[in-house]
């Protein structure tokens, strides 16, 4: 066994008695603590959870190395996966909190109708599900890259550690695991990022330092065949770089599982807090990751450019092992690097690299490399474990407790629901992530779209336009999934590679979102207006307090009155 | 609200605000509504504002005008895509939690646990 595989494995083993212990502790007997924690979890620690909850192993292992190959272009991803938390914090997350329910569908089937919940139970559960199959295929990566296990294996003890503490522990043992996995996926990526900024600069921000190389590393990208880095629009034009940004920020801010953690903040106020803890926590990694990318490419560029192949550093003979970075047999010495085998380029690095081989590749040793490992698996299980609760509360709550059960069923009933719609869903997952259907990633594009063509227009309508009906909400939402739906299968199997205005199916979600926005609130104002007791629930959802001080609140002696003064 | 009235005047008091609650229940007085909310529209439409150009125009639609300036290396377009639009998104949150922390209690809407603390 090698130092690595050692260190992978103390690690892991390690962060891993850790997440089980946290999750046993806190087990839970009551369905309101199974989905959102009894509301009693504390504003910074929720915001942690956030984070990990929301940055997968996408974020982790992917991103960086999607980044240094797309040069400027792999900002839609910086600024699409951060800036839907500022809608989030500002349009949904004090909103719903002041309402009060456990999920998605449950405030749209409040708000709206018993068919815009089904609706929207139906697209939170496939959301999700797209989600999971991703992240127990990027666990069991891991697992096997590590330990030596086909993918196979990987991917079943992944699914079977991630099933034991979501049942365990529901929304609070999550909860409390996802702090500690963001603590352990934080500290994995910030360490070998800090070294290799130190190395570079003599300076360990790398967020700040890695400025000083774009100058050098423009210049080696064009002489290795490459396009000028910090060059804009060189992958996508700048209306489709401007549409998948939106459509990324939207998805962001109307994803279930994210919404949902909203739910477990003590207050209105705490759930404003938890938008802006979150957000910090995220930015740590997502300003990192540039940097991690700048400095990783600099370093292949300059590190294999113009090398014999008989040369080439040891890290390249690791990886060339997993087939994740191919050398062309006829290539003598290394005069074009790419990341698409479709190049024809002397050596070919696959993105999902560049993160797990970094510290290799910048010779830091063993036990940094088992640590960002231990990150990575970190960042897959803490996302994977929320979205099986998304799915689970969706097949419970809004599927057998409101729908089949009619409102009438036991606490015990509603817990072991749960459960079994979660083993349920590890099954399929596992299944999926073992045999990835071909278009995973394109799929993950799907969910995105669907998100923000579906639930971010009608949520910000329920909130902000009392007008609003169901009606309005049911068509806005079918037409919005309708249209960012067949535009993505047009473009992507029915007529490969076209595009209306060079519109990738990245990007539609936002047009899409723009279409229900339109369709909601045309059908709304052709069609009654919603009861007037909505129209006061709303009303109300608008003030953080259950109740009104009249006199200042440095008296506590002030009387209160129910809102409104009525 | 059972814990917040616990926590607040004495019965009689309560009931004498109730009673005279009530008499104006016909015609209650509901500017307040509309002022706090207005206010938080104003506020959350100038921090859009911020957010759609750090984002969108600086980093979008005119990056690459900005990149013709330079600054510790970093093409300010480029910077403001990868880098300067995180930055502000983090502290725009942060000033509409802080911003509306005073508008709740300026309206007296702002949420208290039963030691009168905010939550």
């Amino acid at each position: 066994m090698s130092d690595i595989q050692l260190w992978t494995l103390v690690f892991i083993f390690l962060s891993f008695t850790v997440y089980i212990g946290i999750a046993w502790r806190s087990r839970v007997k009551e369905t309101a603590g199974f989905y959102v924690a009894g509301q009693g979890i504390p504003t910074v620690a929720n915001g942690a959870a956030v984070a990990a909850d929301w940055m997968s192993a996408a974020s982790f292992i992917s991103m960086a190395g999607l980044i240094a190959f797309l040069g400027y272009d792999g900002a839609i991803y910086l600024m699409g996966w951060t800036g839907g938390y500022v809608l989030l914090a500002l349009l949904l997350a004090p909103y719903l909190r002041k309402w009060g329910k456990f999920t998605v569908p449950e405030f749209v089937g409040d708000r709206y109708s018993e068919l815009v919940r089904t609706i929207a139970a139906g697209a939170a559960i496939l959301i999700s599900f797209t989600y999971v199959v991703g992240q127990m295929r990027g666990g069991g990566i891991v697992f096997s890259r590590f330990l030596n296990l086909p993918v196979a294996g990987g991917v079943g003890v992944a699914a079977a550690i991630i099933f034991t503490y979501a049942v365990l522990g529901g929304m609070k043992g999550i909860t409390w695991t996802q702090v500690a996995q963001y603590t352990v996926l934080i500290t994995a990526y910030l360490i070998p990022a800090a070294a290799i900024s130190q190395t570079f600069t003599d300076f360990p921000i790398p967020q700040i330092t890695f400025g000083q190389v774009l100058d050098e590393l423009n210049a080696l990208s064009i002489e290795f065949g490459l396009n000028s880095y910090t060059q804009p629009f060189t992958e996508r034009p700048q209306l489709d770089i401007f549409l998948v940004t939106l459509a990324l920020m939207l998805g962001t801010a109307g994803l279930p599982h994210v919404i949902i953690r909203f739910y477990t903040t003590k207050s209105v106020r705490g759930a404003r807090y938890s938008a802006f803890w979150a957000l910090l926590f995220i930015a740590l990694l997502y300003t990192t990751a540039p940097a991690v990318g700048a400095f990783a490419k600099f370093n292949i560029l300059e590190g294999l450019g113009g090398t014999a192949v008989e040369e080439l550093p040891e890290w390249v003979g690791n990886w060339e092992a997993t087939g994740l970075v191919t050398i062309d047999p006829e290539a003598e010495t290394i005069g074009s690097i790419s990341n698409n085998p479709a190049a024809g380029a002397d050596i070919t690095v696959d993105n999902d690299i560049l993160v797990l081989a970094n510290p290799e590749i910048a010779g830091l040793p063993a036990p940094v490399v088992g640590l960002v490992a231990a990150g990575g698996m970190a960042a897959a299980m803490s996302t994977a474990a929320g979205l099986l609760l998304v799915i689970s509360s969706s097949a419970s709550h809004d599927f057998y407790f409101r729908r089949i059960k009619k409102g009438h069923a036991t606490e015990r009933e509603k817990l072991l629901v749960g459960r079994l719609a979660m083993a349920g869903a590890v099954v399929i997952a596992v299944a999926g992530g073992i045999n990835p259907p071909a278009f995973v990633a394109q799929v993950v594009a799907f969910a995105f779209g669907l998100a923000a063509s579906s639930f971010f227009p009608i949520i910000v309508l329920g909130i902000f336009w009392k007008r609003c009906n169901a009606k309005g909400a049911a068509a806005g939402m079918v037409s919005g999934l309708t249209f960012t739906a067949v535009y993505m299968i047009w473009s992507l199997y029915v007529s490969p590679g076209s595009t209306v205005f060079g519109i990738s199916p990245e990007g539609i979600g936002a047009i899409g979102a723009l279409v229900n926005f339109a369709v909601a609130i045309s059908v709304s104002k052709a069609t009654p207006a919603p009861p007037a007791q909505l129209m006061e629930f709303i009303e109300e959802m608008r003030y953080p307090a259950t109740s009104r001080r009249i006199t200042p609140p440095s008296d506590d002696k002030a009387p209160e009155t129910e809102l409104g003064g009525a | 609200m059972v814990a917040i009235r616990a926590a607040g005047p004495p019965a009689d008091v309560w009931e004498e605000t109730r009673v005279s609650e009530t008499d104006r229940a016909e015609e209650p007085d509901n500017s307040w509504r509309e002022e706090y909310w207005k206010r938080n529209l104003r506020l959350m439409a100038i921090l859009l504002v911020i957010w759609f150009t750090v984002s969108f125009v600086f980093g979008i639609l005119l990056v690459e005008q900005l990149n013709q300036i330079v600054i510790a290396g970093f093409p300010l377009g480029f910077w403001f895509a990868q880098q300067g639009s995180i930055y502000t998104f983090v502290v725009l949150i942060l000033v509409y939690a802080k911003r509306m922390d005073r508008l709740d209690v300026e309206y007296g809407v702002d949420e208290r646990d039963q030691n009168g603390e905010r939550p």
